[in-house]
């Protein structure tokens, strides 16, 4: 085939392209993804008190101050990750930064509190049902956020998908967050800080294989 | 011409190519097509293969470039998105045909934006083979649109669909070609 014509038939009835479609794909598939999370959190393990009685308990602010902030810093790399020639490089670090704190603060709780007390502050009442529910919350969220990178153009498949893992893992933590009873920071720290990390390692194994274009 | 006239120029067709100025998509592809062959020629040359995979590249590129152009934001430089579109392309050639990437130095710097290179070659691909193997609804939608250059309307009317499924089929179409280009050099 001549170059010539390839390109004929490319720029023949060229449709335009609206701005900002691709950003909407990627909002959509958070809001999809959280939606089904939380859903499937009502329906397996419920509401935790507090919640249910219709207010925010501090622990639950903390662990959502927790898992926010990564849905937000993730969405905003995985927005320029979908996009060759853009890797977001400056905000990567960011991304480091809310598990920094977190296991800054889990330690000095730690420390400040009472040896007597540090079993009950690591594994709670439920490490048990975290461990299980945050990775499988994430499942769907993570399928949505595929879907919404394969619209897009990503380069580095590796990283895409560890990001992917990451904000994924902090939807399906922030739906667990409306369940989970264990109110301590250096449980914060340990279950969700390594499951959502967990979640960006499985990611960045599946990233080159679910992401190729 | 210098690196950032050609930039200043690039961006501009691509972003009046983007708004459906096809006259605007085709001189964009055209000098996207010289560039890239020089590209694919240098690099192609260090491993020791031929001016026809240059040139399926280039087209493999051109069809990328085009399908994922929603993918360009406007507001940043466009030197760089299409490198970064080429420079994936050839990482995944250097894949698929079992090159390791450690024995080619690619060039991060696009040095050869002001270079040029016409086609002299044809590409190895069969466009009639291709479209062969496309979903037959695909394959006459874009025979309609995009070679027998029908509007979008006139197709619909012929081939008894919407005015959008029209639009759809060929952009997956597109999509689907791009995907066999690259299975077609697999094997």
């Amino acid at each position: 085939m001549k170059t010539d014509r390839l390109i004929d038939m490319l720029s023949t009835n060229l449709e335009p392209i609206k701005e900002g479609r691709l950003k909407g794909t990627l909002v959509w598939a958070l809001v999809v993804g959280g939606a089904a999370a939380f859903c499937l959190m009502l329906t397996t393990v419920g509401l935790r008190t507090g919640v249910a009685e219709g207010y925010l308990p501090g622990y639950v602010a903390l662990k959502l101050l927790f898992t926010l902030s990564l849905i937000g810093v993730g969405a905003a790399l995985l927005d320029r990750l979908m996009r060759p020639g853009q890797d977001g490089r400056k905000l990567f670090a960011f991304v480091f930064l809310p598990f920094f704190i977190v296991i800054c603060a889990g330690v000095a709780s730690l420390v400040f509190g009472q040896p007597m007390a540090w079993g009950r502050m690591i594994f709670g009442m439920q490490w048990a049902t975290c461990l299980l529910c945050i990775p499988l919350f994430a499942v769907v969220p993570f399928a949505a956020l595929i879907w919404a990178l394969r619209k897009g153009a990503p380069t580095n498949l590796t990283r895409t998908g560890a990001i992917a893992g990451l904000v994924a893992g902090a939807l399906g933590a922030t739906a667990y967050a409306f369940h989970c009873p264990d109110d301590s920071v250096p449980f914060i720290a340990i279950w969700y800080g390594t499951l959502v990390a967990l979640c960006g390692a499985v990611g960045a194994m599946l990233g080159p294989r679910l992401l190729r274009w | 011409m210098d690196i950032r006239s050609i930039e200043t120029e690039l961006r501009g067709l691509m972003i009046a190519g983007l708004a459906g100025d096809a006259a605007a998509h085709r001189a964009l592809l055209e000098r996207l097509s010289g560039q890239l062959r020089a590209y694919f020629k240098g690099q192609l040359n260090r491993i020791g293969r031929g001016p026809v995979e240059a040139e399926d590249l280039v087209q493999e590129v051109l069809i990328a470039i085009h399908t994922r152009r929603h993918t360009y934001d406007r507001s940043q430089p466009f030197t760089p998105w299409m490198y970064a579109i080429a420079r994936y392309k050839f990482l995944d050639y250097l894949r698929r045909t079992k090159v390791s990437a450690a024995d080619v130095p690619i060039d991060e710097v696009p040095e050869l934006a002001v270079h040029d290179d016409s086609a002299h070659v044809e590409s190895s691909l069969d466009l009639k083979k291709l479209l062969a193997e496309l979903s037959p609804r695909a394959r006459q939608t874009i025979q309609y649109v995009k070679l027998d250059g029908l509007s979008v309307r006139e197709a619909a009317a012929r081939s008894g669909m919407s005015e959008s499924a029209v639009k759809v089929s060929v952009h997956r179409g597109l999509k689907a070609l791009a995907r066999l280009i690259r299975e077609e050099k697999r094997s």
